[in-house]
């Protein structure tokens, strides 16, 4: 499925851009960042520290190990800092 | 009933005209940037367009539904803000202060650690740095 993959923060800063466009047949969020994670050494480092890694799909807060279905939209970001 | 996000500052006085007619008791709460260090310039928020307004708007009926608020306000901006500036605002409504101040305090903490926003420190010598999540926050929205 092609999947539009939007990243958040320092997570934008890391990855090198706000967005871009993948194809994956990830069954979960954490297995979309596996392949992520491997697209280029920003990504990496991104994603280098999984416990601070927050998901939502199609902009819906979204546990990591929860099924992904067949989204429009996937962000990744750190954890959120309003207020 | 409004939720929004927006880059210029709000003015307080403009977004009460009208508020929660009818109640008996209206909360407002106005967070600013405040500077703790002595040299901080500014912050910066970015948000995620589209899932930041439809977050806010979701809390805030589940605010109103769980205090049984009559009426609700949030407005929280994005962009570089001056130390100073007034970064967000909520109001609630409702029959008695009770429920009015918990509303208020329920969305605040929610904001903290659940809304899409995410702070970067601009100094004043130009760096800059993101601002990481407080373990308080987050126990803080423990206790509803």
């Amino acid at each position: 499925m092609t999947v539009e993959v939007l990243y958040f923060a320092w997570m934008r800063e890391r990855v090198g851009h706000p967005r871009e466009t993948v194809q994956t047949d990830a069954a979960t969020p954490r297995a979309l960042i596996a392949e992520l994670a491997a697209l280029s050494e920003g990504h990496a480092a991104a994603f280098a520290d999984g416990a601070v890694v927050r998901c939502a799909v199609d902009q819906v807060l979204t546990d990591l190990d929860a099924p992904l279905g067949q989204p429009r939209e996937v962000a990744f970001f750190p954890p959120m800092t309003g207020g | 009933m409004v939720a929004r996000v927006q880059a210029l500052p709000f003015d307080l006085s403009a977004e009460m005209a009208g508020f929660g007619v009818g109640a008996g008791a209206v909360v407002t709460f106005t967070g600013v940037v405040r500077d703790d260090g002595g040299d901080l310039a500014a912050l910066e928020i970015e948000h995620y367009p589209g899932m930041t307004e439809a977050a806010l708007r979701d809390h805030g009926l589940t605010a109103a539904a769980r205090f049984g608020l009559s009426d609700w306000r949030i407005v929280h901006r994005f962009g570089r803000i001056p130390v100073g500036g007034p970064i967000m605002m909520v109001a609630t409504a409702a029959r008695h202060r009770r429920s009015a101040f918990d509303g208020a305090d329920f969305l605040m903490d929610w904001l903290k650690s659940r809304a899409p926003f995410w702070k970067r420190e601009i100094a004043r010598d130009g760096s800059a740095s993101w601002v990481a999540a407080r373990a308080a926050d987050e126990d803080a929205l423990s206790r509803w």
